[in-house]
C-alpha cells in the first residue's frame, strides 16, 4: 500500500515542504512526517531497490536488511520524539534542518553504496549546522563554521576513500571494508571523525552545547550513531577498535566531572557511550555486535531525555552551569524526575534501558580471555558514568543547594517527549525482548542474571558511596564558572596564529617577489613549466583519479584552513 | 522566547521542599550507607559466574567502583590545574544570553 520508497526522503522532502505550512496545520505536518517515514520503513521489504546507474556504476539507494533497519527504525522514533519536543518552537530554520539532518541520516543509513553514503553523509552536515546557528549569537556562527568543516572534511576523505575503492574493485558497493582495503584508511577516518575517536572527538563536545535548547538533542541522536552503524557494518572484526573504544570510554569522564556546563557534561559522556559501542564493533562477534546495536538503540533514546531535560533547563532558566543551578526540582518535579530516570538507564541500573544493552558488550568482551584489560577500563568508565551522569547531572541541576531560582515547569509538548522517552527506557529495561528481536543476529542472551544484577548494582552503589563521601567530606570539585582546555585548543590556538603569519608572510613575499623574481626566476620557470605539462611530462602525463581526489582533497581542506580559519 | 521566568526564592508562595526538612538529606546518606553494606555482604549469598577471574574475588566490584571514583575525581582534580582557563579564554566576553532561539 506505502510505496518503497527510502524513508529518510520523506523527512527530507517533507521538510522543505515545512515553510509552506502554516497555523495549526504545522504541529500535524512536522508530527505526520516521522509517523509517515515510520509507516513506510516498516512496509518496506527487506532486501535491495531503489537502484540507479551514474556513469557506469550501479548506486543501490535502498538497502534494508537487520542492521540498517534497527538503526533506522531508532532514528525515526528518535525523530518523532523530538518533533514532539520542538512542537513549540516557532523557528521555521530549526524545523526544517532537523526534519531533512533526521531524513539525511535515515537515507544514509539505508543507503547501498558508498556514493550515495557519501551525499547523505555531507547532507547531515550541512543540515545540522543550521541547528547551532539557529542561536542567532556571534559565539553560535563561528562554532557552527568550526563544526562544519570538521563534518565536510570527513565527508571528503570518505570520497577519497570511496574513489579508491572503485578504481581497485570496479565497484561502489558498501559492505565489509577493513583497513587493508584500498582507501580503507582513509573512510575508517571519515568515520572515525564522525564518531568521534580520540583526538578527532572535540568538535562534538565544541558543537553540541552551543546549539539550540531543541537543536542539542536532535544533534545528540544522528551524527555520531550513524557513523557507529557505519562503522558497524566496514569495519566490523578491527581490532584497533577495541583499543580505540576502550580509551572514549575512559578518557572523556575525567573532563565531564570538571566540566561546569551540564550539556557540555553530556557531550563527554555521551564520547564514552560511543566508546563501548565502537568496543562492541572492534570485537565483533555476533554478541558484541549485537550489543553495539542494542546499545545504539537504547542510548539515543535515554541520552536525548537526558538532553531534553537539560534543555527544559535551559529554556526555564536561561542557564545550565552547574555553577548557577540547583534546587530545581521544587519548580521542574517532572523534569527532575525524567532527567532521573535518564540518568539511571545510561548508568545502566538493573530495570533501565542500558542495564540490558551494556551488560551484552561487557559479557561479549569478557569472553574473549585476552581482553581481560577491556573489562577493567570499561567497568571504570562504567562505575565513571554513574558518577557524572547518573549523579552530577540531576544533582547540580536539580538538588545540591537551592539557587534561589523560581520557574515554570517545562511546557507541555516537552513534558509529553519526556514522558514517552521515560516510559521506553524503563520498558526496554524491564522487557527487552522486542528489542532484542531487531538485532542483526539471533539473540541468546540473558541480561537478568544474580551475577549480572547483583555486581552491577554493587558497582554503581559503591560509586554512589564514593560520591557521598567526597561530597561530605568537601573534596568534591565544586562546579565554577570556567571552560577546560581540549584538543580544539590545537586548531582554536596555535595553528590559526601560525596560519596568520604564514599567510602574512606569503602576501609580503608575493609583492617582493613579482618585482624582483620577474627575470631571473621566472624566465627557466617558464620553461620548465612548460616542458613537465607536455603529454610525456611529469604534470602533463596520465594521472591516476585516486590520486587527483587524494590532491583535490588535500588542496581543498589546505585552502579552507588557511583562508576561513 | 520569552525571557528567562526565574526570580528569587523570597516569593510568598515559595514552600520548603522535600528536602529542606531537617534530617532528610541524612537520611538520604544513612540509606546509600546501608545499601552498601548489604550489597557487599550479599556476595556471600550467590554463586557469582565470573567470566575472568578477577570479577570472582570478593565483593570485588564494590571496591572497584570506590575505589575507581575516587581515583577519577581525585585526577580530575589535579587535571583542572592544568586545563581549567576564565570562561572567556576563547572568546571576549558576551553578555549573557537571554533564551533566544528556543
Amino acid at each position: 500500500m506505502l510505496p518503497d520508497i527510502n524513508p529518510g526522503l520523506v523527512l527530507l522532502i517533507g521538510g522543505l515542504l515545512v515553510p509552506l505550512v502554516r497555523g495549526p496545520a504545522r504541529y500535524a505536518w512536522l508530527l505526520a512526517l516521522p509517523a509517515l517515514a515510520l509507516a513506510v520503513l516498516i512496509d518496506l521489504p527487506h532486501g535491495v531497490s531503489g537502484e540507479v546507474s551514474v556513469f557506469g556504476y550501479t548506486l543501490q539507494t535502498l538497502r534494508v536488511d537487520s542492521l540498517s533497519f534497527v538503526f533506522s527504525l531508532i532514528f525515526l522514533i528518535a525523530a518523532l520524539l523530538m518533533a514532539v519536543y520542538a512542537l513549540h518552537v516557532r523557528d521555521t530554520m530549526q524545523h526544517v534542518a532537523g526534519m531533512v539532518y533526521a531524513g539525511a541520516a535515515v537515507a544514509a543509513c539505508l543507503a547501498g553504496d558508498l556514493l550515495t553514503l557519501f551525499i547523505y553523509w555531507e547532507l547531515t552536515a550541512i543540515a545540522s549546522v543550521f541547528l547551532i546557528w539557529a542561536r542567532r549569537t556571534e559565539r553560535a556562527y563561528r562554532v557552527g563554521i568550526r563544526y562544519l568543516l570538521i563534518q565536510v572534511a570527513s565527508g571528503l576523505l570518505l570520497l577519497g576513500g570511496a574513489v579508491m575503492q572503485v578504481q581497485a574493485t570496479g565497484t561502489l558497493a558498501f559492505e565489509h571494508i577493513g583497513l587493508d582495503a584500498p582507501g580503507g584508511l582513509l573512510i575508517f577516518l571519515a568515520f572515525g571523525i564522525k564518531c568521534a575517536f580520540p583526538l578527532l572527538h572535540n568538535w562534538l563536545q565544541d558543537a553540541y552545547p552551543e546549539a539550540t535548547v531543541t537543536g542539542t538533542v536532535v544533534l545528540s541522536a544522528f551524527t555520531t550513531k550513524l557513523a557507529i552503524y557505519a562503522l558497524a557494518r566496514g569495519y566490523a572484526g578491527t581490532e584497533y577498535l577495541i583499543w580505540i573504544g576502550a580509551i572514549m570510554t575512559a578518557f572523556p569522564i575525567f573532563y565531564a566531572v570538571i566540566e561546569n556546563d551540564l550539556r557540555r557534561v553530556l557531550a563527554y559522556s555521551l564520547n564514552n557511550q560511543l566508546g563501548f559501542m565502537v568496543v562492541g564493533i572492534g570485537v565483533g562477534t555476533e554478541l558484541a555486535l549485537n550489543g553495539t546495536a542494542a546499545h545504539a538503540f537504547c542510548h539515543i533514546l535515554y541520552k536525548a531525555l537526558l538532553f531534553m531535560s537539560m534543555g527544559a533547563v535551559l529554556l526555564r532558566t536561561g542557564t545550565v552551569n552547574g555553577s548557577q543551578l540547583g534546587g530545581l526540582y521544587k519548580s521542574m518535579p517532572w523534569t527532575a524526575l525524567f532527567c532521573a530516570i535518564g540518568a539511571a538507564s545510561i548508568s545502566a541500573f538493573p530495570l533501565f534501558s542500558g542495564f540490558v544493552s551494556k551488560s551484552m558488550i561487557i559479557s561479549a568482551v569478557a569472553k574473549q580471555a585476552d581482553l581481560w584489560w577491556v573489562v577493567v577500563v570499561l567497568l571504570f568508565a562504567s562505575a565513571g558514568v554513574f558518577h557524572h551522569s547518573g549523579i552530577k547531572i540531576p544533582y547540580f541541576a536539580f538538588f545540591a543547594h537551592d539557587s534561589g531560582i523560581r520557574c515554570r515547569e517545562a511546557p507541555r509538548n516537552m513534558l509529553i517527549a519526556m514522558g514517552v522517552a521515560a516510559a521506553l527506557c524503563i520498558g526496554i529495561g524491564v522487557y527487552p525482548a522486542p528489542l532484542y528481536s531487531l538485532l542483526p543476529y539471533a539473540v541468546d542472551y540473558q541480561p537478568y542474571t544474580l551475577s549480572h544484577v547483583f555486581t552491577q548494582l554493587q558497582l554503581l552503589m559503591f560509586s554512589a558511596l564514593a560520591f557521598t563521601v567526597l561530597m561530605r567530606t568537601g573534596i568534591y570539585p565544586p562546579e565554577l564558572r570556567s571552560i577546560n582546555l581540549d584538543t580544539d585548543w590545537f586548531y582554536r590556538r596555535p595553528i590559526p596564529m601560525a596560519l596568520r603569519r604564514v599567510r602574512d608572510t606569503w602576501v609580503g613575499a608575493r609583492a617582493a617577489a613579482t618585482g624582483l623574481a620577474a627575470g631571473a626566476i621566472a624566465r627557466p620557470l617558464q620553461s620548465h613549466l612548460r616542458a613537465v605539462a607536455q603529454r610525456d611530462g611529469w604534470l602533463g602525463g596520465a594521472w591516476r583519479s585516486g590520486a587527483m581526489v587524494l590532491w583535490a582533497v588535500g588542496l581543498v581542506g589546505f585552502y579552507i584552513l588557511v583562508f576561513v580559519v | 522566547m520569552s525571557a528567562p521566568e526565574s526570580h528569587n526564592s523570597d516569593s510568598p508562595s515559595d514552600s520548603p521542599g522535600f528536602f529542606d526538612k531537617p534530617g532528610r538529606v541524612t537520611a538520604v546518606v544513612y540509606g546509600v550507607y546501608a545499601v552498601c553494606a548489604l550489597l557487599f555482604f550479599a556476595d556471600l549469598f550467590y554463586h557469582k559466574h565470573a567470566y575472568t577471574n578477577f570479577e570472582g574475588w570478593f565483593g570485588f566490584h564494590a571496591w572497584f567502583g570506590f575505589i575507581a571514583c575516587v581515583g577519577l575525581v581525585l585526577a580530575a582534580k589535579g587535571l583542572r590545574r592544568l586545563l581549567m582557563r576564565p570562561e572567556d579564554y576563547y572568546d571576549p566576553a558576551e553578555p549573557q544570553e537571554s533564551d533566544d532561539a528556543a
